[in-house]
């Protein structure tokens, strides 16, 4: 007996000193141990909210902690420890004291396995420790989390984590933030509209992934002319109209049980065709059933003789939607904030609308660009020299494939793009003066005759590059350094490879302006263009400015063959795809004059991208349109944008 | 009778003989009129070369004789199949699906029927709806005057806008190939109404007569086809042979001094673009219940310049020349890409004529354009001892046009 009561006596003694030595934190879970214990979604909510509104800085240890089911529980007393492994034991630390209370083997305790729920609720409470965390990145990633998937739990810890932030990037980034869940959860009808308002033209994605769920609208019907009480109604709507049309409105109310099913034609169809007696149904011969009014009369007296259900006329569809009010509600309760969330939607795509405006410049004057590139040699070829080349386009291609080539040869993308384009250059100038020596110089005077044995040149060419290269498109990449958009904002961007053609278009302008202003050859080439016997006559030899003009616009077309294949597919038709395009662009801007082209290619771009924007499901029809739009202009300005007068026009 | 129109003009009863004994001797070795000589593929072959040639003389008169190089005339031929076209599917959906309808145990209604075409037609392009441009589908009557009407309202806008504003020489050429572009780029939408890249298909098949045999249709067609280019090569030389004639080679020729001699330049012009338009029209709409398939490929702009390959080899400013001209390329091409020609074995190399074929065409194109700016049609020159007169390389009138080669020999 006495032996029995000293144990009992120690045992005592244990557990206080036990308890004495438990720290504030296992105070909360030992209070909370059965919760914790079970470990349900639905139960432990009490434990977590102790310990987050807890104020303790060791609050966040134990939600990490136990979050990553590092908590461990001592059977012996069923105090929580979190527990590092040594060797085969465990070595359990105390949360409040973070000293290690000693080694024990596993089947001395029990790991806390949280489930994804209670470990999601867990992740909630401890992101306002982690707002406050001192490692940046830690409280960027918390933003970025929260960002991610808001709550209104959120709203509060954020208020309490801006005032110590020292951060000024992560700052701003949590007042945003914070502004952004004010305007979806905060309680305060005011506040809720001064955060909306404090978007006004906000082009962020973000916001505008706020504000939509603020819209959000339920459809529904009630019967009578009489809304009910308390609605923020968003739209009264009326059947037939075509937000809503008949036949889905008389499903609405079919749905809400207002109404019976109607039968569908086929279904009344069947249901004649299993009643068919003697070749009538219902009184009606067979071979009249071919209007639907006969067929709703012989089931109408099918129905009568009680063999089918009785189906709702028109009449009662009718009757039945004009009895009902159909109306769209918003989800949100207060009108007030959903009017505000709908002016600041409609102040943010006005300006985002202004943005695209923008961007679809910016895209015409890549589109202009490229068509300025293709056509810029036929500008030499057809504008100063009057030469038509069919085979242009082939040149473009001839020069892209001589890119793909040099590609396989030198595997550096940069270096292999600085050597294609000398090299194209030289491919396709070789090959414009074989053609003017061989062809072109024998119908100087006969236009037409060019145009059909260059045209001939070009199948020629196109087939040939068929039958070495193949049908499949090759492939000419990019330098690294040229992948990647420059990003004005979330509505703005444009990849730098337009870019980067944009300006050599513009260095071709130069180019082109240089040689014919400033050198001998351009001297030469027009003057023998104005008056080629007198050219002669001043001792210029004809031949040879001739042969070299054109040299250089196939030269010319070879690099723009380069430029073009970096961002298009290269295959055999890549310059027939180009040629009608070209000489669109140099007869809209006017034949012989650069400027003229510019603005040709300009005015084309504008155009295709505009009339893309109008209807941006079909770039077919834009190209189709934008052709009639040319063949109209021609008719105001047959000579084009920039006509050449006097002598010069020739004629 | 010494100024009749047939004395004037000894290569019209020429080539109408031989037309006619071309289209005898065919039907005699034919499968279903005749010996069975030639295989149906191949009497459906000759019959669409006859079409061919018909736009042919259509691209001669526009061309050869009135000096509008036309980048755009297959746009017409495409747009009178296309017409034609619209019928024959219609007529056939609707006998099909009359015929499945019919065993129903209730009888459809008219709207059924439509409806039930509509999504047979329009199946593939995902509609089921008939677009307006189909409303008279149902009738072969109109569809027939349109085959005329569509490419010739076509012809008469794009004319009048074009020679109005006096675009002329090659800018013309580029604006007609502009237009054919822009048309089967419009024709390749799926929403054009006309079922996209699909185009019109199983137009071989004549509603109404599927217990007669292929070989026959075959035949009726072929024989369709050659009355067709016998009549356009009388009404085209009937043309050009008199007053007007002289009026419409002036204009190629010298487009100034014909204006300020008085003519409407304009109006002759558009005559000349609208009827060659319709000719193309009737031409298109033989020629693909042939070919049994038409979609917006066809009307692509370089089947259009094929077609001026064709009058130039064949040699223009002559009927008989461009006739010649696309009957014998047409041919040859055919033979070449069917895979018949044998591979040239160079050694280190097969040349495989289908691959090449495209290749040679355009470099004897060439050729025939710097050396023999008659064409073939030349031949005949050369075997009536007319020579042209050597002006070293000098056109002849002060234009830059076409064929100056003729008046230099009266």
């Amino acid at each position: 007996m006495r032996h029995f009561l000293f144990s009992l006596i120690a045992l005592v003694m244990l557990v206080c000193t036990t308890q004495a030595q438990a720290g504030p934190v296992q105070d909360i879970m030992q209070n909370h141990r059965a919760v914790i214990e079970k470990s349900s979604r639905k139960t432990i909510e009490p434990a977590i909210t102790a310990l987050a509104e807890s104020g303790l800085s060791q609050a966040q240890l134990v939600l990490e902690k136990w979050q990553s089911k590092d908590m461990w529980q001592r059977k012996a007393d069923g105090l929580f420890f979190y527990a590092e492994k040594s060797g085969k034991n465990y070595r359990l630390i105390d949360f409040d004291s973070n000293e290690a209370v000693g080694e024990f083997p596993k089947s001395d305790l029990d790991q806390l396995k949280p489930n994804s729920g209670v470990r999601a609720l867990i992740g909630t409470a401890l992101v306002q420790f982690q707002l406050s965390d001192p490692d940046p990145v830690r409280r960027r990633d918390a933003l970025t989390s929260i960002e991610r998937s808001p709550m209104a739990e959120h709203l509060l810890p954020l208020r309490a984590a801006i005032k110590t932030e020292t951060d000024p990037v992560l700052k701003a980034k949590k007042q945003r933030l914070e502004r952004l869940l004010s305007m979806a959860f905060d309680k305060d009808l005011s506040t809720r509209i001064s955060a909306i308002e404090s978007f006004g033209g906000d082009l962020g994605v973000d916001v505008r992934a706020t504000l939509n769920p603020l819209l959000t609208t339920r459809r529904a019907v009630v019967p009578g002319n009489t809304l009910p009480e308390g609605l923020n109604l968003a739209a009264r709507l009326k059947p037939g109209t075509k937000e809503l049309p008949r036949a889905e409105a008389y499903d609405m109310l079919v749905k809400s049980g207002y109404s019976a099913a109607r039968i569908s034609d086929a279904e009344l169809r069947s249901a004649l065709a299993a009643n068919i007696e003697n070749g009538q149904v219902g009184g009606i011969p067979v071979p009249e059933l071919n209007t639907l009014e006969a067929r709703d009369r012989a089931y109408a007296a099918l129905a009568a003789r009680g063999k089918v259900d009785p189906t709702v006329l028109a009449t009662d569809v009718t009757a039945a939607l004009a009895a009902h009010s159909f109306f769209d509600a918003y989800d949100e309760p207060s009108s007030v904030v959903t009017d505000a969330a709908r002016g600041a939607l409609r102040a943010i795509e006005q300006k985002v609308g202004l943005n695209q405006v923008l961007d679809l410049t910016l895209d015409a004057l890549s589109l202009g660009s490229i068509y300025f590139l293709a056509a810029i040699g036929l500008a030499i070829t057809f504008g100063v020299m009057g030469v038509i080349n069919m085979a242009h386009g082939e040149f473009i291609m001839m020069g892209a494939y001589t890119g793909y080539v040099i590609q396989q040869i030198i595997p550096d993308y940069t270096l292999s793009i600085i050597v294609a384009i000398p090299m194209a250059f030289a491919v396709t100038f070789a090959a414009g003066v074989a053609m003017e020596r061989l062809v072109i110089r024998w119908l100087y005077n006969r236009p037409l005759e060019t145009l059909l044995a260059t045209f001939g040149i070009s199948i020629a060419l196109q087939q040939i590059a068929k039958n070495i290269f193949g049908t499949q498109a090759r492939p000419l990449t990019s330098p690294g350094w040229l992948d990647g958009a420059w990003v004005l904002n979330d509505v703005v961007s444009i990849s730098y490879i337009r870019i980067a053609i944009f300006v050599l278009a513009l260095i071709f302008l130069a180019v082109f302006l240089f040689i014919m202003k400033r050198t001998r050859l351009g001297l030469e080439t027009r003057a023998v263009t104005q008056n080629p016997r007198m050219a002669s006559s001043m001792g210029i030899n004809k031949d040879k400015v001739n042969m070299l003009t054109f040299g250089l616009g196939s030269g010319i077309a070879g690099v723009a063959g380069v430029a073009i294949g970096l961002y298009a597919k290269v295959t055999s038709e890549l310059g027939s795809d180009y040629i009608v395009q070209s000489f669109m662009t140099v007869v809209v801007g006017g034949v012989g004059n650069i400027w003229g082209t510019l603005l040709g290619a300009t005015m084309i771009g504008f155009l295709q991208k505009g009339i893309e924007w109008l209807n941006p499901s079909n770039t077919l029809a834009a190209q189709t349109y934008m052709i009639v739009f040319i063949i109209i202009f021609i008719q105001f300005r047959p000579r084009g944008i920039i006509a050449l007068k006097g002598r010069a026009a020739g004629d | 009778m010494k100024n009749s129109f047939i004395l004037r003009n000894p290569s019209v009863l020429i080539f109408l003989g031989v037309l006619a004994l071309f289209t005898l001797g065919v039907t005699f070795m034919s499968e279903a009129t005749g010996a069975g000589l030639i295989s149906t593929s191949f009497v459906k072959t000759l019959g669409k070369t006859l079409c061919l040639c018909l736009i042919a003389i259509a691209m001669d008169l526009v061309w050869g004789y009135c000096g509008i190089l036309s980048l755009g005339h297959f746009a017409f031929f495409g747009l009178g199949g296309y017409m034609i076209g619209m019928w024959l599917m219609y007529e056939r959906t609707r006998q099909i699906v009359t015929l499945s309808m019919a065993n129903a145990e209730i009888p459809p209604t008219d709207q059924e029927v439509v409806d039930a075409i509509g999504s047979q037609i329009f199946g593939v392009v995902g509609s089921s709806d008939f677009p307006p441009i189909w409303s008279f589908a149902d009738s072969l009557p109109i569809q027939l005057a349109l085959v005329l009407i569509v490419p010739g309202m076509l012809a008469l806008i794009f004319g009048w806008l074009a020679f109005r504003s006096r675009v002329t020489g090659v800018y013309l050429s580029i604006l007609t190939q502009a237009m054919t572009l822009a048309l089967s780029l419009y024709l390749f939408q799926n929403d054009s109404g006309l079922r996209g890249n699909n185009g019109l298909s199983g137009l071989q098949n004549l509603p109404g007569t599927d217990a007669i045999p292929q070989s026959l249709i075959s035949i009726w067609f072929f024989w369709a086809s050659a009355l067709a280019l016998g009549l356009g090569f009388l009404l085209a030389s009937w043309v050009v042979s008199g007053k007007f004639g002289s009026v419409i080679r002036g204009i190629r020729d010298d487009e100034q001094r014909v204006r300020f001699l008085g003519y409407s330049v304009e109006g002759y012009k558009l005559f000349i673009f609208v009827m060659t338009a319709m000719i193309a029209g009737i031409a298109g709409a033989l020629y693909y219940p042939q070919a049994g398939i038409i979609n917006p490929a066809e009307v692509a702009p370089i089947a259009s310049i094929y077609l001026a390959v064709w009058v130039a080899i064949g040699g223009r400013g002559r009927l008989y020349g461009a006739v010649i001209g696309a009957a014998f390329v047409s041919l040859v091409s055919t033979w070449f890409t069917g895979g018949q020609a044998p591979d040239v074995p160079l050694g280190f190399y097969v040349v495989k004529w289908v691959d090449w074929w495209q290749v040679l065409l355009g470099l004897s194109f060439v050729l025939v354009t710097l050396f023999a700016p008659k064409g073939i049609g030349g031949l005949f020159d050369l075997f009536e001892g007319i020579r042209s007169p050597r002006r070293h390389g000098a056109a002849l009138g002060p234009d830059q046009g076409s064929l100056q080669e003729k008046e230099a020999q009266e």
